[in-house]
């Protein structure tokens, strides 16, 4: 892995960006690893575009700078790329683009101008049909292991029931791992 | 033993209070509120820490409040932010001829108008000729132990003065990091309780506090709180000797950071001067020799040896997130004082970044540090860094 592991994150207000950033990090966190997530606030509407980062590195991180040149960029939802330049300084060698759609990557290319790696992943349908809610991020989240190893999934997994256990009871806490595990197998290439 | 969370900047400093666990802490429980006290309301409502909140009505009522119980003997806190800091600027004006240690972490954003959220330092400047102490934090990290610094430094006897604690607005204050928490115990007795000679609750010893003092005392009682401010600087550096026997850090008065050959220096307050840190390393591998100094300690201000710090550099940037209207930007005048008594100055630029959440990069701080580098600068007139043109 890289000394600083930057992914970004770009959803609407609503999706659990914000989370799924800290859930990340904390992830990671757990694995030893100096984090930093944050977001960018900007006027609290729900269904605004809005943009989470999330920094790993094995040394101690000082920038506070927002995240410019991402190795791995989440995408809650597609038509937030029609606004908001989402690939802006991701690498074609190396970048990472993970689409939360029901397209392929192929369709994903075109309608982005991104020819680096991309992955998609109907991550609301999978939601719904497990939550009956449009919560991507777990599953974003799942399909982002799946396809960097950045964080495992057991850290993940601990994660997860942490931090919803108390607020979501265990059935839903038990539904969002089944999500993170499907993503995980579902994620396509 | 200390232990790693992931904090944001809030919950860090709620953290301290935490450990510090005051005995009153009041505050308005809605935006320009923080979620410091949000964080700390848990603790309480939890039981714990025994603070007795008071939730008010606005933050002028709060910091009322604030100041109520701190003249009655209590340790007493409160947080604010940006136009929260401005409606309780009355009060907050009056705490230090009151002489009370009362210690308040600030989340600096941006004041009205137009109407913004964000970061810069226009909420805290606003006070900075008042008489409060003020530390500045880089990350959550330093947010943490500057609050138990405060404490030490406020309640000791020969300062009795009210201090800030400043952190970036959004920035910290919602961005979560790795957080080194130290041992309840050893904090514990670090900040001890708050011990005070006198209190209004002593009713065996009687006092008066915030009387009137006309042209006979008023001059006088104000000369007291400006020697205050002088043992401040003595005691912080005495507090933070104390604190590095827990954390095994060093608190001096800023931070040097490959000053020593510096051919070009910037000096920055909070979050940005860490960004600063990695541009520096950047430049320095390709064999530029630029540094940083990021004062923590701003009031009481250490102009002898922020000086001597400085005294070799060619040429400095000083950056500021906030506009002195009609005059030198604060952080950018202060350096410029501390440099007069020099008989040999170094070149000075001012430069203005960041006002309203305005995003600072390391590429735009490496770009001043080459102007800085080619001598290229205009010591009366300050430069925008992220501007729009």
């Amino acid at each position: 892995m890289k000394e600083v592991y930057e992914v970004r994150m770009h959803a609407r207000a609503g999706q659990g960006a914000k989370s799924g950033s800290q859930l990340l990090a904390e992830a990671a966190f757990k694995q030893g690893k100096w984090i930093q997530s944050f977001p960018e606030y900007g006027s609290e509407r729900r269904g605004a575009p809005t943009v989470s980062y999330t920094r790993i590195s094995d040394k101690q991180l000082r920038t506070h700078e927002p995240i410019v040149n991402p190795d791995v960029v989440l995408v809650f939802d597609l038509g937030i790329a029609k606004t908001v330049p989402v690939t802006k300084g991701l690498s074609e060698e190396t970048g990472i683009l993970i689409v939360n759609t029901n397209k392929s990557p192929e369709y994903i290319k075109k309608v982005t101008g991104f020819n680096g790696k991309v992955y998609t992943l109907d991550a609301t349908g999978i939601s719904l049909k497990l939550l009956g809610i449009d919560a991507p991020n777990v599953p974003m989240l799942g399909a982002l292991i799946k396809v960097t190893d950045v964080v495992s999934l057991e850290t993940l997994e601990t994660v997860i029931k942490e931090h919803f256990l108390a607020k979501l009871g265990e059935e839903k806490v038990n539904k969002n791992i089944e999500g993170l595990k499907k993503a995980y197998e579902e994620v396509t290439k | 033993m200390s232990t790693l969370k992931p904090l944001t900047g809030a919950q860090a400093a709620a953290e301290a209070m935490r450990q510090i666990n005051p005995d009153v802490v009041a505050a308005y429980p809605i935006t320009p509120q923080t979620p410091i006290v949000e964080q700390f309301a848990q603790f309480v409502a939890n039981g714990i820490v025994d603070t007795k909140t008071i939730p008010v009505e606005s933050e002028h009522s709060a910091m009322s409040a604030t100041v109520g119980a701190s003249a009655a003997g209590a340790r007493a806190m409160c947080a604010t932010s940006s136009q929260g800091l401005a409606l309780m600027w009355e009060v907050v004006a009056a705490v230090p001829g009151l002489r009370l240690p009362i210690v308040m972490p600030i989340v600096d954003r941006a004041l009205s108008a137009p109407i913004n959220i964000h970061c810069d330092h226009s909420d805290v400047m606003g006070t900075a000729t008042i008489g409060w102490i003020q530390i500045f934090s880089e990350n959550a990290q330093e947010v943490y132990e500057n609050m138990l610094l405060a404490v030490k430094i406020a309640e000791d006897k020969d300062v009795l003065l009210p201090a800030m604690v400043m952190q970036d607005g959004f920035i910290i204050s919602h961005g979560v990091e790795n957080v080194e928490v130290f041992d309840d115990d050893k904090v514990k007795a670090f900040v001890g309780e708050r011990n005070p000679d006198r209190y209004l609750l002593d009713v065996d010893h009687p006092y008066t506090i915030g009387p009137l003092a006309l042209p006979d005392y008023y001059f006088e009682i104000k000369r007291q709180q400006e020697e205050a401010m002088k043992n401040a600087k003595r005691v912080y550096i005495e507090a933070g000797k104390e604190l590095s026997k827990i954390t095994g850090k060093t608190y001096p008065y800023f931070e040097s950071y490959k000053l020593d050959d510096a051919e070009a220096a910037i000096v920055v307050l909070s979050s940005t001067a860490g960004t600063a840190k990695d541009t520096v390393d950047k430049m320095r591998a390709e064999g530029k020799k630029v540094g940083l100094l990021k004062p923590k300690l701003f009031r009481p201000f250490p102009y002898k040896e922020v000086r001597e710090a400085l005294k070799n550099i060619p040429v400095i940037g000083v950056l500021d997130r906030s506009i002195a209207f009609g005059a030198y930007a604060p952080l950018y005048a202060e350096i410029r004082n501390a440099l007069f008594e020099l008989d040999k100055r170094p070149k000075l630029q001012s430069y203005i970044f960041g006002l309203g959440g305005k995003d600072i990069f390391k590429s735009q701080i490496e770009k001043a540090f080459d102007e800085l580098l080619s001598g290229d600068v205009t010591p009366e007139e300050e430069r925008y860094i992220g501007l729009r043109g």
